[in-house]
Formats: C-alpha cells, sequence, structure tokens
C-alpha cells in the first residue's frame, strides 16, 4: 500500500486523537519573573492551558515573629514586606500603633511623611514600569529611569542611613528634621524628575510595538477584579476608582489635591499608564506638601512612653535616658485593643490588624498584603494567553516576593 | 455616616434577620465589630454581602486568631462597601476540637487564599473549599505554627530566657 492509502484507512478525528498538553515549569528561580515565583503551566503548544501557582519560598513567619518583638522592633520587618517602597510600611506600621495608642501628630510630621511615602512611591512605581519595558525589549528604559530611584535612595539614605531597608522615624514622627542638605535634595527632584519621566513617557507611553504587546494583554474585568479583592494601582486600572489615600485619609492626605486615575480594561497597559499618571500625581502632592508645610516646629507627638527620645537627649537628660532604656528594654505596655490601619502601599491597600492585650508584644499582627491577595487571580488572567504575555502581565502585576509570602 | 451610626444601622438590620445569633455588637476604635454565632456565620456574610442598603461587595481581609485560653479559635473578616464607606469587622468563635466553618469562597473568590492562609497557620477546616492545602509552608509540615502552643523559640534552650527582667 502506499502512504496515501494508509492514511485513507483510519482517518484521524478528535475521538481518536487524544490531546496532549505539555507540562512547563517556570520558576521558582527564572530571570524572567524577578522575585521567587513558581508556576507549573500547563501548555498547549505557546497558548497555556492552565496555571498553578505555588508559593511561600521566602516565607519568613513575620507574623509569629511579630509576636515576640517589642513594638519598635516591629519595623525592621515591615521593611522587608514591599521592599520596594519600604517607608510606606514603615508609616502604616507607626500609623497602626498611634492609632491604638491614639497619639496626635503635629502637621509638619505628617506633611513630613507624606512627602517620603509619595517618594517611595514613585520609586515603586518607576521600578514596576522600567520593569515593564524590560520585559517587552526596551532595556533604555529601565537603565535610564533608574538613576532616579538613585536619587530617591540617597534622600532616604540622608534622613535614616539606610536605603532599601529603611526603617525610617519611629513611632510618634520622626528623629530630628530633615538636613538642610536633604530638603534641597528633594526640592531638586521635584523640578528634575518631570522632565526625566517626561521622557520615559515619550518612549514607551504611545510607542506601536509597546502598544501591540501590551494592550488587551492579562486584562480583568472590574467584576472580576473586585470579587478577587484587588487593591491599588491593578483594581483602578480595571476602571474602579478606590484610593486609600481619598476613602479614608490618614496623615492629612485631606489637606492635598490630587487625582485618582483611572482605566477602563484592566489590561497591562492601562497598568502601566495608570502608574505612570501617579508618579505624575505623586509630584503634586510632594509640591503642595513642601509649599504648604509648617515651617517650624516639632516633628513628632508629645508621647515620652511611646517615642524613642533622640539620642542627643538620651546621653544629656535623665528622663530621655530612662525613657529609652524603658522603651528599648521592651518595658513600655502598649494599651489593650485592637484596630486595622491601611494605607495605600505601592500595590494596594497594604493593612494592618493589631490585637493587643496589653503587654510589651503584639498578641497578634496579621498584614493584609494587597500582592498575596490579588496574585490568586494569576492563573485565570493569564489563561488562553501566551507564554509571553504572562510574563508581561506578571511584571505589570508588580507581585513583590517580598510582600506575597510575608 | 458617622461609624456609631454605622453600628446601628448594621446592628438593627441583623437583629431583624439573626436573633440570637449576635454575641456582640460594639464599636472598638473605628470600626463597628460584630460577633456572630458560627452557625450563622454564612448566612450573615451572605446577607451582608446581598443587602441592598448595606451591600459589603468587598472582602477586604480574612485571618484567624486564637484566643488567649487556648481553647478556641477564631475567624475574622473585614468587610467594605467601597461605595458609601462602609466598614465592618466581623468575627465567629468556635472551640479547637472541632475548627470547621463553612467556606467564603462561593461568595468572594479572594477567600481562597485568604482561607488556605487561616488553615495554614492555625488549622480551621473551611468546609466546601474547592483546594483546602497549606500555602506558604510545607506540605509536610503537621503542626499550624500560629498556635499559642507552639512558641517561637526552641524550649530547651536557656541561654535567652529574660531571667534579668522576669518577663
Amino acid at each position: 500500500m502506499s502512504k496515501k492509502e494508509i492514511k485513507n484507512i483510519i482517518p484521524p478525528t478528535e475521538d481518536t486523537i487524544e490531546k496532549e498538553y505539555h507540562i512547563l515549569n517556570l520558576g521558582p528561580t527564572h530571570p524572567a519573573t524577578h522575585g521567587i515565583f513558581q508556576n507549573v503551566l500547563k501548555m498547549d503548544g505557546e497558548i497555556i492551558h492552565e496555571a498553578t501557582p505555588t508559593v511561600g519560598y521566602i516565607h519568613r513567619a513575620f507574623e509569629k515573629l511579630a509576636e515576640r518583638r517589642p513594638y519598635a522592633q516591629i519595623t525592621p520587618i515591615t521593611d522587608r514586606l514591599n521592599y520596594c517602597s519600604s517607608p510606606i510600611n514603615n508609616f502604616g506600621w507607626y500609623m497602626t500603633v498611634e492609632k491604638l495608642i491614639k497619639a496626635e501628630l503635629p502637621k509638619r510630621a505628617e506633611y513630613m511623611r507624606v512627602i517620603i511615602m509619595e517618594l517611595s512611591r514613585i520609586a515603586d512605581h518607576l521600578i514596576c514600569n522600567s520593569v515593564i519595558g524590560v520585559d517587552t525589549g526596551a532595556m533604555t528604559g529601565f537603565l535610564y529611569i533608574f538613576q532616579w530611584r538613585e536619587k530617591i535612595y540617597d534622600i532616604f539614605e540622608d534622613i535614616c542611613g539606610a536605603r532599601l531597608t529603611t526603617n525610617i522615624g519611629r513611632i510618634g514622627g520622626f528623629d530630628t528634621d530633615f538636613p538642610a542638605k536633604t530638603w534641597d535634595k528633594i526640592r531638586n527632584f521635584v523640578k528634575e524628575y518631570p522632565k526625566a519621566l517626561q521622557e520615559f513617557a515619550n518612549l514607551l507611553e504611545r510607542n506601536r510595538i509597546f502598544m501591540d504587546r501590551t494592550v488587551n494583554c492579562g486584562s480583568i474585568t472590574a467584576e472580576m477584579a473586585l470579587e478577587y479583592s484587588f487593591t491599588g494601582p491593578n483594581l483602578r486600572a480595571a476602571g474602579v476608582d478606590y484610593d486609600v489615600r481619598v476613602a479614608n485619609p490618614y496623615s492629612s492626605y485631606q489637606d492635598f489635591d490630587f487625582i485618582i486615575p483611572v482605566g477602563t480594561s484592566g489590561d497591562t497597559y492601562d497598568r502601566f499608564m495608570v502608574r505612570q499618571e501617579e508618579m505624575w500625581q505623586s509630584l503634586k502632592i510632594i509640591e503642595q506638601a513642601l509649599k504648604n508645610m509648617p515651617t517650624d516646629g516639632p516633628t513628632h507627638a508629645n508621647i515620652p512612653d511611646f517615642y524613642l527620645p533622640p539620642k542627643q537627649e538620651v546621653y544629656n537628660n535623665m528622663e530621655a535616658l530612662i525613657y529609652h532604656f524603658k522603651i528599648v528594654m521592651g518595658e513600655t505596655d502598649i494599651p489593650a485593643g485592637e484596630v486595622y490601619h491601611c494605607v495605600e502601599g505601592g500595590n494596594g491597600e497594604l493593612g494592618f490588624y493589631l490585637v493587643s492585650d496589653g503587654g510589651r508584644t503584639p498578641y497578634r499582627l496579621h498584614f493584609r498584603r494587597p500582592c498575596f491577595i490579588y496574585y490568586q487571580a494569576y492563573p485565570e488572567m493569564i489563561k488562553g494567553s501566551m507564554l509571553s504575555d504572562a510574563i508581561i502581565t506578571m511584571s505589570s502585576m508588580n507581585v513583590i516576593a517580598g510582600e506575597l509570602d510575608a | 455616616m458617622e461609624k456609631a451610626e454605622l453600628l446601628e444601622l448594621v446592628n438593627t438590620k441583623l437583629k431583624e434577620k439573626f436573633h440570637g445569633s449576635i454575641e456582640s455588637a460594639e464599636l472598638l476604635y473605628d470600626f463597628p465589630v460584630f460577633v456572630i454565632n458560627k452557625e450563622h456565620i454564612h448566612d450573615v456574610l451572605s446577607f451582608l454581602k446581598n443587602d441592598e442598603e448595606l451591600n459589603f461587595h468587598f472582602l477586604t481581609d480574612l485571618t484567624g486568631f486564637q484566643t488567649p485560653d487556648e481553647k478556641h479559635l477564631g475567624v475574622i473578616y473585614h468587610l467594605h462597601n467601597m461605595g458609601k464607606n462602609f466598614r465592618v469587622r466581623v468575627k465567629t468563635f468556635f472551640p479547637m476540637a472541632n475548627p470547621e466553618i463553612p467556606t467564603a469562597t462561593d461568595l468572594w473568590k479572594g477567600a481562597n487564599w485568604m482561607e488556605r492562609e487561616t488553615y495554614d497557620f492555625f488549622g480551621v477546616k473551611f468546609k466546601g473549599h474547592p483546594n483546602l492545602k497549606r500555602i506558604l509552608n510545607v506540605d509536610e509540615m503537621n503542626i499550624h505554627p500560629l498556635r499559642k502552643e507552639y512558641p517561637l523559640e526552641d524550649q530547651t534552650r536557656d541561654d535567652k530566657s529574660d531571667k534579668m527582667f522576669g518577663r
């Protein structure tokens, strides 16, 4: 029989051919996922049929650790949640404790916090957005815009001595006012950064190749996003204008005039554009804070029982030495109570649920980590898309391993 | 709306429908907090989500809790109505001998991983959960580490005990 005749005997049909899928292990350490994420993908050729994420590779038991630590020592733990914008986590934690002990901060300290938080939001968003560029093949934006992140980190370094895991300020406010040269650095940043950001925007925002790669890639509807408890830029990209800074203002955000950008289709391009616009709005907030800030006055609340006194006073003043000793040794008891406080973190509503039984440590501390909650929608978002689209969907969701695994 | 008014509103609505299953209702700092009987927790959550006026359509957070007597576990829900900016906290407690409550995944898809995390750390069994297994810890682990009976550090060590300050 010839080949043609053999073919005719058993014609292949849907029933006789069993569909076979290819299993692809993406991660845990894959250069394209920017962090330790594992996804076991069931592939139909280049199309993703099913994805199973595995999380927990850098789980460090923060909630358990927090049950043994005095309040001041929990701040370094919060640094390591979303390490792209540590100051927001630090201040969120301070505000939770301040809510529990009912501390009132002076306006100046609150405005200083707003400046630092908005700077870290810019740092967070510019990492995310430039990395979307890298994943679509545009390395230039990433290399160019990263020097501005360095400038933000220089400002953090002046204030607290650290760049990435900042541990900035303390419960009740700041240890000192910012140095004069740091104020100049902040003013300079606000003046110079728009030019760089505009160049970065020109590079990507209306770039044909970039738009072809990102429009309609990894979309999520507003209903689905709410169902999955999305918050932050990812929710706003889907068209829901929820921002904690506006809904439940903290740290004097009600004094500022800014816009909450929203997208329409919740795809990678919208998430990118929402973050771009938020950087402009953050600059606007910093400008207003610099302009309207009280020029002098205390930079911390008047709560000697909980506020770690400045070193200068500790060495020269008996009272300060006693308070320092009591706080550092964990001898000051925090009142019993339970609070939930949330701040708008780099990628969503960062919440702290704190239960205190009146001891030196929290009885229970739970972090509401936005990444952990919205990453569970990832399999649904990439189902039926190409592998390369799954990579940029993940980078546009801004999943940070430290926050995901706590 | 003031938080006290919100507490009153939700409390009246719940009392009307689920009389007797509300164990307490109070305002803790800026949150109205309700403790609900375990038997009715799913009905209460479903009512809070679907009631036209309250419409708590967003599950902000779900986490576990162990009472200080180490005999009861709890699950704590934070619900949010974004349009009206209503937020409430709903709690339920049950004995550790039978840590089983109905899942909330049929109400909110986002509850999936939060419930897995609660199972992982506290051993709360969510009845009807589609995929109830450990999420952050390894599958081979045989304890639920956030329970108070599992101390943070090795208890056989005495070099770190705080004898000086008696705590």
